[in-house]
């Protein structure tokens, strides 16, 4: 007889199984809490029964099973490698395994030939699994559970981007925030998570044949089951959802087991694991927060200096002004008396109907205020500004930034430097001279800080504000690096794993937050690089660990005013109360009675973005309409008016078209630098003879199409959208497709070099590798230089001249009218922009350049911002159109891409101009945009002006894009009242 | 005291005769073996060189302080190294100057040298020298010539570097006294080292005789070889060499009892020259440089080949695989104007690998590293459809990256490697299971 044991150890949960001859007898399920050794020693202390007397085989396997496997001594199977023996032995017919666990997602392609296996696990930057779901719940106020249960009613699926959860939430937040249905919600979260799974993991093979689900998540989520099957064209027979999912690896390594030779009685294994010695320590240890007690009372003493008085509403007559903030995770309301006094104050999550919140708050405020309080005037900012302030008719809304300054400046009217980490959000900015000199927002890839805490310290069974006590103090608080929280869960594993105590763990999640928000957010090198003045806010420095913690990290004291979570509301009140209003126009206490809101999502067809609309509509048939990018839906007619290079110059490239040619159609992937060089290709292939097709316009349609066949997901967006071009071209049923190699631009004879960067210059090479279909066309990816425009000549007739039956002559004219359209075409885009500059100097408008790539133009990759720019009344033109007027000169770092120099000519000609600004856009994963936006940066800064990134990806929510645009002009217009008054 | 005085059209700190006297000269390390006899070779030149063996977490802090952190990892570690060391109180810091490599192309590691001069702005060192190698003329120094006597210790250093760690590397698995490979390896570095230290002993001569003597010292280490599973390494230069960068990436694989294969430095510096030579030929134009690069190709790859031909008297040891042949290897997957980072010789290096008995092949980069994008991950699914035993596993390196997860992701990958080789799939591979000529490969896309 044969027995056997499998031991999975997971992040979060532990599973057990006890075969013997091939019949499972025993199995367990149960979660961990991160006591990995002896939950293992309490389940097979449970199977004891069916262990006595045996002797038996033994194999750990998970995530969290090594440290136990190695310590006790006992056989290790690697997890995928188990659901492999599993696979091969019970389910042979299976061609793919997909399996999501607790911080893990799997995707394993069995090659039925071989027998062979190839498994893809999420890397580093991944989410889409299930502490990812649990998140996504918590965000929700629902339980995991309901999430799946509302699922199931959705009629809707919302775009959330998939790539981490950290993402997914900036997508998910402004939706609940404009009100979208929370069904609709759950259902885009499974969504969210199918996508990351076939785009993160399947990178570049498709999921095809009879596929296995494996794992918690989708063993107790019917709602991501139903998104698989659907999404991936699977029916019964094809998708598999086994009963044992669960243990599927457990299972799998009691069949690995068998192929060890290490023997166990159940009182040796017992004993095993009794006296294995939990890991030593090897993750770094940082100092201790406090040394004792002392220290801490004299911080606490310290920091309570910081505060606003209180004034009893009970005692108070006259007006009064209410301030909210409708941030993204919470909703704070103050309410300040004549001599900005405290007399009301609220601070909540918002359970994700803030709506709701407020008009509970307000009704309670009238109720208490009652004849004697006036309410003189209200103000709200935050993410749902907009809609509460449409729902409540509130008198005024303003951009959070300024709302967080007025506030600090009241603490400290020398303030130079305010850092606010909320919930989702870490904001920070310099104040010269009073005006907003310089805005940091965190990028979609770091933020989630004060939520992640939150979170976190829920899953290990506390609330944010006791665990974030515990770290006080914690003797060896733990170094959990300074990336974004995906990395931080599993330096907390490792942790945990070493034995570090929940106390070291809260005061490094504290102390990580801090040097997020330093080093990665703001990038400092030293205090001084913040200011002198500093004053922090938000929730989240409510924690006196995160407070101390960045102290610490910045060698000085700041000021943490006792509000610190009401500032945003408490500055709106402030502002509200300058405007000097006699009575606000708010929604009567009868109105707010009665005060209904629906809420329902459609499709704008107006136009190709097909943004999702959230129409919600308040009693007395009020609608506010959210979710769009420009103004059409709300019946205003789009700022055609106003100059937009961004249109025009794609416009253009739409209206290029193919001529019927004797060599047939040629297609041409409409991405990266053919942005650039179309009018080049066009001119040069249509002269030889060439129908030139190009693929569609990006969209998210066209993504998706092409997404399967992603080899890196790490890569830039415009790159991964080249997948989906080309598979628009093969639709459209040309049979030779051409995309050249360029490692060399133009030389403009603007920096000490020309290059394309490494993706832009070699992806047609990548391309060809994983896109199988283009084995079936002929597929024209050779390398070509455009710098040396003779040589051109020569190395294209060597290219074509055979091929086609070209002559060198043909290929020298075609190639001659290519140069010159190339040129008439820059000369056209550069008059425009001076044109557009015209215009806006006579009718007195600002002019942004939307400074990027020339692929920036493309809609699907900058969502629309040019628009949204337009929609604020300014004129908007390229890097490209300006560039020969500027001259940065000799700049800090090597100057070798052509794209580059023009972004710091351009930033210099902008340095020049009064009525100029500079927005640089940034794809992600853009490795080379880190030494760009320094320069420009330091370009821009060093001649007094603004600058402005904005990091673009797929996410499709323009919220946060917002606040910096609203804040910049904010702080223009502050910038420029100052310079009027002297 | 040396005076400090700037270039005129860029107001860098130029490195002078001077300072070549009175200053230390920092440089990062790579390969531990090649880059001692590296400074070596310029101490010879009069320059006084200190290697940074340094490590620890605080190295990182440093980088993630003074350098974009969206910046590779490489840069990181190489400047927050070099910060470090300024910090700690053991250089005179009238009297340091750095040293760093600069490539040149279309990668952004050209640019490491801006970002370190502009981390040492910020970091209060301003007045600190950095010194440019590269063989593209960029940033001349008075105090600083790569001479042709110079680069030719270079290249020896290249040599016997290269010929240690691939003989340790074969012997280690198997050796029967613990150690004796290391031990092995530090002999000859001290006595290298000590040669070294005079320019009569390091020659063409020379060289070409202790090739023989330390590849008969190795082949005198008793062994018991078994078949054990083989390991290639390949990679960006920096994570795939440095201990530093890839977490001790060979020591954790020598933990796990396989056999690692790392390709040689010789290789990459032979494709940054071919490169040279090749692209005239692609885009046209730069006559003398394509002559001038030609004949230090050559150069190059005849001492690749003395390298060669002196392992293959040894039926012991496995010799790598010439230059020439990896470069038609790749044909059918990307091109040789691919130059950009590690170009097409990264996927030259798997292929290498695979159709040498390594199936199984640890890919290295740094997070989002651009070349890597297509050279590397890029060509895996192409890789392995053309050779059916190819077991590869990419893997990213960062700042916040968790040894764990590294690891767990190698251990499948060598999971893997054993299973397939229990059930007979490599052994029973034909050749028609690999397709080798570059026209079939050009057409089948997978």
């Amino acid at each position: 007889m044969s027995v056997s044991i499998g031991i999975d150890i997971g992040s979060t949960t532990a599973k057990v199984v006890v075969s013997k001859n091939d019949e499972i007898v025993f199995r367990k399920y149960e979660r961990h809490f991160s006591q990995v050794r002896q939950k293992t020693l309490e389940i097979i202390k449970e199977a004891k029964e069916h262990l006595e007397g045996e002797t038996f085989k033994v194999a750990i396997s998970g995530s969290a099973g090594l440290g136990v496997a190695k310590s006790a001594d006992i056989p290790f199977v690697q997890e995928v490698f188990a659901t492999g023996e599993l696979v091969r032995k019970a389910l042979p017919d299976t061609d793919v395994v997909i399996e999501l666990g607790g911080e893990d997602a799997k995707i394993i392609f069995f090659d039925k030939k071989t027998g062979g296996f190839e498994e893809r696990m999420n890397g580093s930057c991944a989410g889409g699994t299930g502490a990812f779901i649990d998140q996504m719940a918590t965000l929700l106020n629902v339980t995991p559970t309901e999430l799946d249960e509302l699922s199931r009613d959705h009629k809707f699926i919302y775009t959330i981007a998939s790539r981490c959860g950290v993402f997914a939430k900036s997508d998910i937040q402004p939706l609940l925030n404009q009100g979208a249905g929370k069904s609709d919600i759950a259902a885009s979260i499974f969504q969210a998570v199918v996508d990351q799974t076939i785009t993160g993991l399947a990178q570049g093979k498709s999921i095809e044949g009879k596929v296995l689900f494996l794992g918690g998540p989708l063993f107790f989520f019917s709602g991501l089951r139903e998104r698989f099957v659907e999404t991936l064209n699977l029916n019964e027979d094809t998708a598999i959802f086994p009963e044992f999912s669960l243990y599927a690896v457990s299972m799998g390594s009691a069949i690995y087991a068998q192929t060890e030779q290490k023997t166990f009685t159940y009182d040796e294994l017992v004993e095993k694991l009794e006296n294995a010695v939990d890991e030593t320590i090897s993750t770094i240890r940082l100092p201790a927060l406090f040394k004792d007690e002392a220290e801490y009372e004299e911080f606490v003493e310290r920091h309570k200096k910081a505060t606003i008085d209180t004034v009893e509403l009970e005692n108070y007559e006259g007006k009064a002004y209410i301030g909210i903030d409708c941030g993204s995770t919470t909703t704070k309301l103050v309410l300040i008396d004549e001599n900005c006094n405290i007399l009301y104050e609220y601070y909540n999550s918002n359970k994700g109907n803030p709506v709701e919140i407020v008009r509970e708050q307000l009704c309670h405020l009238y109720e208490l205020c009652g004849d004697k309080i006036v309410i003189a005037g209200s103000a709200v900012t935050g993410y749902g500004e907009d809609l509460i302030k449409n729902a409540f008719n509130i008198d005024a809304g303003l951009v959070e930034t300024m709302a967080h300054l007025k506030a600090a400046a009241y603490f400290n009217p020398k303030v130079d430097f305010v850092l606010d980490i909320g919930g989702q959000d870490i904001k920070c900015f310099k104040i010269k001279n009073g005006v907003i000199d310089n805005i940091v927002l965190n990028e979609a890839c770091s933020s989630g800080c004060g939520s992640f805490v939150e979170t976190f310290a829920k899953s290990m069974g506390y609330d944010a504000k006791s665990f974030a006590k515990l770290g006080l103090y914690a003797q060896n608080p733990v170094d959990l690096g300074s990336r974004c929280t995906v990395f931080m869960n599993s330096s907390v594993k490792q942790a945990q794993k070493e034995g570090a105590t929940i106390e070291d763990i809260s005061a490094g999640l504290s102390i990580s937050v801090t040097k997020n928000a330093i080093y990665k957010v703001i990038r400092a090198a030293s205090p001084k690089d913040l200011g002198e003045n500093i004053v922090v806010q938000g929730g989240t420095f409510l924690s006196d660990s995160i407070l101390r913690s960045f102290e610490k990290e910045i060698g000085m004291n700041v000021i943490r005013p006792s509000i610190s979570g009401l500032m945003g509301a408490y500055g709106a009140a402030l502002y509200v109360k300058e405007l000097h209003l006699e009575k606000s126009d708010m929604l009567n206490d009868e109105q707010l009675k009665n005060f209904k809101h629906t809420s329902k999502t459609v499709s704008c067809g107006l136009c190709n973005n097909k943004c999702n609309l959230t129409i919600n509509t308040f009693e007395g048939n009020r609608k506010y309409i959210s979710g769009n990018r420009c103004e059409r839906p709300l019946g205003k007619k789009e700022n055609n008016d106003l100059p937009n290079l961004f249109a025009y110059k794609l416009e253009k490239i739409k209206a290029l078209k193919g001529a019927e040619g004797p060599l047939g159609k040629i297609g041409i992937p409409l991405g990266l630098n053919m942005y650039e060089n179309i009018p080049f290709w066009h001119t040069f292939l249509t002269e030889l003879g060439f129908e030139v097709v190009l693929s569609d316009i990006s969209s998210r349609t066209l993504y998706r199409k092409g997404q399967h066949t992603i080899p890196s997901d790490t890569v830039c967006y415009p790159a991964k959208l080249m997948h989906g071009h080309i598979e628009s071209l093969l639709e459209k049923g040309v049979k030779r497709i051409f995309y050249p190699c360029m490692p060399y631009n133009f030389d403009e004879k603007a920096g000490d070099n020309y290059y394309n960067c490494p993706v832009v210059a070699y992806y047609p090479e990548l391309l060809q590798a994983n896109i199988d279909k283009l084995a079936e066309v002929e597929y024209l990816n050779g390398y070509f230089g455009l710098h040396r425009p003779r040589d051109f000549e020569k190395k294209a007739y060597e290219y074509f001249g055979e091929r086609f039956s070209l002559s060198a002559k043909q290929i020298k004219e075609a190639s001659r009218k290519a140069f010159d359209a190339y040129e008439m075409w820059k000369a056209d885009i550069r008059l425009k922009g001076r044109q557009a500059m015209e215009f806006a100097k006579e009718n007195s408008l600002q002019v942004i350049v939307l400074a990027g790539r020339p692929y920036h133009i493309d809609p699907e990759i900058n969502h629309g911002i040019d628009k949204m720019l337009t929609s604020f009344n300014l004129c908007v033109v390229t890097e490209d159109a300006v560039a020969d007027l500027g001259n940065a000169g000799k700049v800090n770092v090597l100057n070798q891409w052509t794209y580059h120099s023009r972004l710091y000519n351009a930033a210099n000609y902008v340095t020049t101009q009064d009525n100029m600004q500079l927005i640089q856009l940034v794809s992600f994963g853009c490795g080379i945009d880190a030494i760009t936006t320094d320069e420009v940066r330091f370009i821009l800064e060093s001649k007094d002006k603004l600058y402005t990134q904005l990091k673009i990806d797929e996410i499709n929510n323009l919220g946060a894009i917002r606040i910096r645009i609203r804040s910049l002009l904010a702080a223009i217009r502050e910038k420029e009242a100052k310079r009027q008054n002297g | 005291m040396a005076e400090i005085i700037r270039d005129k059209k860029t107001g860098r700190i130029l490195f002078t005769k001077e300072m070549k006297k009175e200053y230390t000269l920092l440089i990062p390390n790579m390969l531990p073996v090649h880059f001692k006899l590296f400074s070596k070779a310029l101490q010879m030149h009069g320059y006084n060189v200190v290697l940074l063996e340094t490590t620890g977490r605080q190295i990182v802090n440093e980088g993630l302080k003074n350098v974009h952190n969206d910046t590779c990892y490489p840069a990181l570690l190489v400047i927050g190294q070099m910060i470090d060391a300024l910090n700690s109180g053991k250089y005179d810091l009238n009297k340091t100057a750095l040293m760093i490599t600069q490539t040149g192309g279309g990668c952004r590691a050209s640019n490491y040298i801006f970002l370190l001069r502009k981390a040492l702005a910020k970091s209060g060192y301003e007045n600190i020298p950095v010194i440019s190698v590269n063989l593209s003329g960029m940033e001349k120094n008075p105090g600083f010539k790569l001479t042709l006597g110079l680069i030719k210790k270079l290249v020896y250093g290249i040599v016997y570097g290269d010929l240690l760690m691939l003989l340790a590397n074969q012997t280690r698995p198997y050796e029967i006294a613990k150690g004796a490979a290391d031990e092995m390896i530090d002999k000859w570095a001290a006595i290298l080292n000590d040669e070294f230290k005079s320019s009569k002993n390091v020659t063409y001569k020379r060289v070409k005789y202790n090739m023989d003597r330390i590849l008969a010292d190795f082949n005198s280490i008793p062994i018991n070889k078994t078949d054990k599973i083989k390991v290639g390494v390949v990679g960006e230069i920096y994570v795939k060499y440095a201990p530093l960068g890839n977490n001790n990436l060979e020591k954790f694989l020598q933990s796990e009892d396989v056999e690692v294969v790392v390709p040689g430095l010789m290789d990459f510096v032979i494709f940054k020259v071919d490169n040279r030579v090749v692209d005239p030929t692609i885009y046209g134009g730069g006559r003398i440089k394509h002559f001038v690069a030609s004949k230090f190709e050559n150069y190059l790859l005849g001492w690749q080949n003395d390298m060669i031909e002196a392992i293959k008297k040894y039926p012991r040891f496995t010799p790598p695989q010439s230059f020439l042949k990896t470069k038609e290897m790749v044909k059918g997957y990307v091109g040789y104007g691919n130059k950009m980072g590690e170009g097409w010789l990264l996927t030259g290096e798997m292929l290498e690998l695979v159709h040498s008995g390594t199936n199984n092949i640890v890919c290295t980069q740094p997070f989002g590293c651009l070349p890597n994008h297509v050279a590397g991950k890029g060509m895996m699914k192409k890789i392995k459809a053309l050779n059916p035993t190819a077991n590869i596993v990419a893997i990213d390196y960062d700042p916040g990256a968790t040894a764990i997860n590294q690891e767990n992701r190698i251990k499948l990958m060598i999971a893997n490697a054993k299973r397939m080789k229990q059930s007979g799939i490599i052994e029973n591979a034909t050749a028609e299971d690999f397709i080798t000529t570059a026209e079939e490969r050009e057409k089948t896309t997978v």
